[in-house]
């Protein structure tokens, strides 16, 4: 007679393997090494955490008209205050600056209202991609609707930096896909096209290309002929980005196994829809990681736009550190703008991570 | 054309033949892959294709919907030539279905999403009606439980079934199997195996790369044995298994039976 076969009960875990003590003891604890590295890194954090408290909060002054009314010994917040408006909108014209306003609100309702049911994601997207940019640009420019002209040159601050940025991340990715596509393409001339775009480019600082939208185009250009230097900026970044977006993006087409576009291929999908369905779809969220560094390294690039007389952020604040009455505040314009540019770098990697675990779908390898 | 390929053309008239191969010779690089290739299937034929590693038997199969392509000679599916021809490939495509070794569902779908891609895209099918049809077809392969799920989520015999129904999602007229059952653990071989007899006694038009010599015994109407990229035997089962006439066949029969 067989003897019937039954699986032994699961057991709970040992109790010192769970808890609080447990995770100090694995953590932190675990050999003589990591007691001295755990007590070393208490020590510089003792060493640096209270200086800086004092500093940016304890001796801090947070209003006043000049550098003489701040305590010395402490950070001098009053000056971010006195020139907020400014380090935000640049020069554009203080009582214009609620179409910037009502235009970033736009923008975050229409992002927001992503997580409404009732709203049909396509037209939305297609909303946010195709009028939101009119009606921001006319909001932005003017001159139409008794809106005042607000020429491209009083833009900055803030206000400049985020539609670089934005702008930039948004049109360089599509431009990264084709070019990637185009890369692994079999016909000649349209990968030769992309490979040499795509080598020229990378081979070339971003500072030159800068240069050159600003300075050297205009000179090849007909009498006469001129186009906006914000554009040709905006061009000459998003190009260069697109660049190293399509290297990110080849490598991800790269890790696809080839019995996916085999596969593809044998249900009678076109080039297209066996791109567009299957292989991007598993490509592009392999890459997420590279995609959000290469969009994190753009907006932070944007800085760069100093070279070509344009105020951004970073920019406008360095010109208000020269302000005779707010000399010396160097450290504090700087802190700030590194805060900024932190939260902001740091809010789309965590955006970036909370995307890869909604896409995840227990499936680690073929 | 060498006399035995002659004699294996000969043993199907080529008049209700669905796949002909002429004179079919392909190689990568230099290597000669498929020599000489003379072969037809008749509609509702079942063929199982087997042989050593590396002797080309993925490779013919995959050359019938043009995973793969000739360089000498002629492939004809269904009325059509195999040729550049990108409209050709694609309308033959939609009427072979395929069914890899490694599976190869799209991790990113959802079962149900996997059947109904080609339906919805390639024949341009109402949503709806296609997830019905994709439903049906989980149910025959016994797993419309799972639609929900990804790929991920399924062992590798349940994969494979899903595989198989979404080849079926199209109303193929042939389906190839490239190894069906090779990266499976044995537990899970059966059930793939009893879809695929399920299939052929419906009177699908098959043509069956693999190992399994029992489901060759049952199921096939001809055995193909190949080495070296040539067409070594054809025969009806009983004749092959019983009374192979090349010694190469007896060679490989004794190896793989008497293991």
């Amino acid at each position: 007679m067989a003897i019937e076969f039954k699986p032994s009960p699961s057991l709970p875990p040992p109790v010192n393997s769970v808890g609080a003590v447990a995770w100090v003891r694995q953590n932190l604890l675990s050999s003589p090494l990591n007691i001295f590295l755990t007590l070393f890194s208490f020590y510089i954090l003792y060493l640096l955490v209270p200086p800086v408290v004092e500093w940016g909060l304890v001796n801090a002054t947070w209003e006043g008209a000049s550098k003489a009314d701040c305590a010395p010994g402490g950070a001098c917040w009053a000056f971010i205050g006195a020139r907020f408006d400014q380090f935000m909108y640049g020069l554009y014209p203080p009582e214009e600056t609620w179409r910037i306003n009502l235009a970033t609100i736009l923008l975050v309702v229409m992002i927001g209202a992503f997580a409404v049911k009732a709203v049909h994601k396509f037209y939305l997207s297609i909303a946010i991609i195709v009028v939101y940019p009119i009606i921001a640009y006319i909001l932005f420019a003017g001159g139409v609707f008794g809106l005042e002209a607000v020429e491209t040159s009083l833009w900055g601050g803030l206000f400049l930096t985020m539609l670089l940025g934005i702008i930039g991340i948004v049109a360089s990715f599509p431009l990264g896909v084709l070019l990637a596509l185009g890369r692994r393409s079999n016909m000649p001339i349209a990968k030769s096209v992309c490979v040499v775009f795509i080598e020229t480019i990378r081979a070339v600082p971003l500072i030159t290309i800068l240069f050159m939208a600003s300075v050297m185009i205009p000179l090849f250009l007909p009498e006469g002929m001129n186009f906006n230097k914000l554009l040709r900026v905006l061009i000459g970044i998003t190009l260069f980005s697109a660049a190293y977006m399509a290297e990110v993006i080849r490598g991800g087409l790269q890790a696809i196994p080839k019995g996916q576009y085999e596969a593809a291929d044998a249900m009678g999908l076109t080039y297209w829809q066996s791109m567009v369905l299957v292989i991007l779809p598993q490509a592009l969220k392999l890459v997420i990681p590279g995609i959000v560094n290469t969009f994190i390294g753009l907006f932070k690039d944007t800085t760069l736009v100093y070279i070509v007389g344009m105020f951004d952020f970073l920019g406008i604040i360095q010109l208000a550190n020269h302000d005779a009455n707010w000399l010396g505040t160097t450290v504090e314009g700087y802190a700030f703008a590194g805060f900024i540019y932190w939260a902001i770098c740091f809010g789309m990697s965590r955006y970036s991570m909370a995307i890869e675990r909604k896409l995840e779908t227990g499936h680690k390898r073929n | 054309m060498t006399d035995r390929n002659m004699a294996l053309a000969q043993l199907e008239p080529g008049e209700d033949a669905i796949i002909e191969f002429n004179d079919v010779n392909k190689w990568y690089g230099d290597f000669h892959v498929l020599k000489n290739i003379n072969f037809s299937i008749k509609k509702g034929e079942r063929i199982v294709v087997c042989g050593p590693s590396g002797s080309g038997k993925s490779t013919m199969t995959r050359c019938i919907n043009r995973l793969e392509e000739h360089q000498k000679g002629s492939i004809i599916v269904d009325g059509i030539e195999m040729n550049d021809n990108l409209k050709n490939i694609e309308a033959i495509r939609k009427d072979v279905g395929m069914v890899f070794q490694h599976f190869n569902l799209f991790p990113h779908l959802t079962i149900l999403e996997n059947l109904t891609l080609a339906p919805i895209w390639v024949r341009k099918m109402p949503k709806k009606e296609a997830e019905e049809m994709a439903m049906h077809y989980l149910e025959r392969v016994k797993i419309a439980n799972q639609a929900m799920k990804f790929p991920g989520q399924l062992s590798g015999g349940q994969q494979q079934r899903v595989a198989i129904a979404r080849g079926l999602c199209m109303k193929p007229r042939i389906m190839l199997f490239d190894e069906p059952t090779s990266a499976l653990d044995p537990e899970m071989i059966k059930e793939v195996l009893d879809v695929m007899v399920q299939l052929a006694d419906e009177g699908m038009t098959m043509v069956c790369v693999t190992h399994e010599m029992g489901f060759a015994k049952t199921v096939a109407d001809r055995v193909v044995f190949m080495d070296a990229g040539e067409i070594v035997e054809a025969n009806e089962p009983s004749e092959f298994f019983d009374n192979p006439q090349h010694d190469r066949t007896q060679l490989f029969l004794s190896q793989i039976l008497n293991h």
